[in-house]
């Protein structure tokens, strides 16, 4: 407990700016938004999937997170969601290594889609007008995204995710203190 | 002490942090399945269900001191719904600045009209919404309207459109006309004239929608097809009065229509008032 890192500087004022941050990553997939005060959490966290963290998590939403103890008490003190230790469970997953299938985690249902896991997932870089071709809602023509660390197969993972639409997974990359989204409404194509 | 803090006790923009995730997570979820609608827990708010309070807690729930507000009413900004939502949101979120300039503003909040002036990019339009099931008159029963859009079975819709074209030779309603939003959900696009309707197709800016009463927002994400349900050999036509703004002399602009005494005079003035004063304005210059 003596080293518990600090959240945000300002609960309510820069959880709203990095919501409208995470809102206009979903509603602009590929498109790359900054953080502007993200909190300095225990590594391996990230600032940025640590501010995505505490602006959504409560304690409604279980969480799963691979990133070790000293995060998980960050988490649990800041935004006191329940930690389960099934992706499958989860409301919110939150990887920084090799994260769990896609297929694995919550989906919804036709009828209630939107009882879905969203995908936090570390990666190393987001870059702008290169690597993938996305398509779909929020793109007037096409965007493109290079993410450097995705998990190998993604994008294969990421069509059996989109097929099933409107059920299917949304997930919102983090690297340093930037994030990108993809919602599941959104196609890739290996660029 | 956070500059939030500072009124009267009440937290930054009214709600609580925990209402605000709780919305702000279905807003997300929202985005991610364009047109459906997403169950939240609405709260009680200082005005009574009607008034807008679905409007008011989405945009409480994304507001911040960095943004320009604008609030219309029927296409004005000056009447008491817009200029009481207005007030509302200058005193519980200090900081924020608000406007009746379409351009200037970053949040719009609307009950039932779309300004004349083009949205643009970083632009988020918020709909207050009375009734956002938009086969409710047609299937009163939800957990039946729910399986109809799992199974995006809208055969309803389509009968009630013929039944229109067959009684009145044309499609029936001029407001709330249903649209196909990224040809998957059908969306009732809030009592919007269905002049506005096309409007939403494609508009660079996030919409989204609030729906107190009924405790339902829904999302139109921006660049994202929407279509106003229609046939073949029945188009859809936005309706709009055959006349000419009285003040600007707009003849591309949806107009109300003023009665101007008890002998039956009558003229049309546009709905848009930002609009119409900013034409005026370049007229006289």
């Amino acid at each position: 407990m003596s080293g518990l890192l600090p959240g945000f500087t300002d609960p309510v004022l820069d959880a709203q700016s990095a919501f409208r941050a995470v809102l206009e990553a979903m509603s602009r997939p590929g498109r790359i938004q900054r953080l502007q005060r993200p909190p300095a959490p225990p590594a391996p966290l990230s600032p940025a999937s640590g501010a995505v963290l505490l602006t959504l998590a409560d304690s409604g939403t279980p969480l799963f997170l691979d990133t070790g103890p000293d995060a998980e008490e960050w988490v649990r003190f800041h935004a006191g969601c329940p930690l389960v230790a099934e992706p499958a469970e989860a409301e919110f997953v939150l990887a920084s290594a090799l994260p769990p299938k896609l297929a694995a985690l919550r989906a919804g249902t036709d009828e209630d889609p939107q009882t879905s896991a969203t995908l936090i997932l570390q990666v190393e870089s987001l870059e702008e007008g290169a690597g993938w071709h996305l398509t779909g809602p929020g793109i007037e023509h096409a965007h493109r995204l290079r993410v450097a660390g995705a998990p190998q197969g993604f994008v294969a993972e990421w069509a059996a995710n989109a097929v099933r639409f409107p059920r299917g997974v949304d997930v919102i990359l983090c690297a340093g203190d930037t994030i990108a989204a993809l919602p599941r409404s959104v196609s890739i194509r290996e660029g | 002490m956070s500059a939030a803090m500072q009124n009267e006790g009440y937290n930054f923009a009214y709600l609580d942090e925990g209402t605000k995730r709780m919305i702000r997570r279905a807003l997300l979820k929202a985005v991610a399945v364009p047109g459906c609608q997403i169950p939240f827990g609405s709260r009680e708010m200082p005005l009574p269900y009607g008034w807008g309070t679905g409007g008011i807690q989405v945009t409480a729930s994304i507001v911040g001191p960095e943004d320009v507000l604008k609030v219309i009413d029927q296409g004005a900004d000056d009447t008491t719904n817009a200029v009481s939502i207005r007030r509302f949101f200058a005193r519980v979120a200090p900081g924020l600045r608000t406007t009746e300039r379409t351009v200037e503003a970053s949040i719009i909040q609307t009950r039932h009209r779309i300004p004349e002036t083009p949205l643009r990019e970083g632009q988020v339009m918020v709909y207050q919404v009375p009734q956002p099931e938009p086969l409710y008159k047609l299937e009163p029963r939800r957990a039946e309207t729910k399986r109809l859009h799992a199974l995006a079975d809208y055969g309803l819709m389509q009968v009630k459109l013929y039944e229109d074209i067959a009684r009145h030779g044309r499609v029936g309603s001029s407001y709330d006309h249903p649209v196909m939003v990224g040809g998957r959900y059908l969306m009732a696009p809030s009592p919007i004239p269905s002049f506005d309707n096309p409007k939403m197709h494609m508009s660079p800016a996030l919409q989204l929608f609030g729906a107190g009463r009924e405790r339902r927002l829904y999302a139109v994400p921006p660049y994202t097809d929407v279509r106003s349900l229609d046939f073949e050999d029945h188009p859809f036509v936005p309706l709009r009065a055959n006349g000419t703004c009285a003040l600007c002399g707009a003849r591309d602009t949806y107009l109300d229509e003023m009665v101007t005494d008890d002998r039956g005079g009558r003229l049309f003035v546009c709905s848009d008032t930002d609009h119409c004063g900013t034409k005026q304005a370049e007229a006289a210059a």
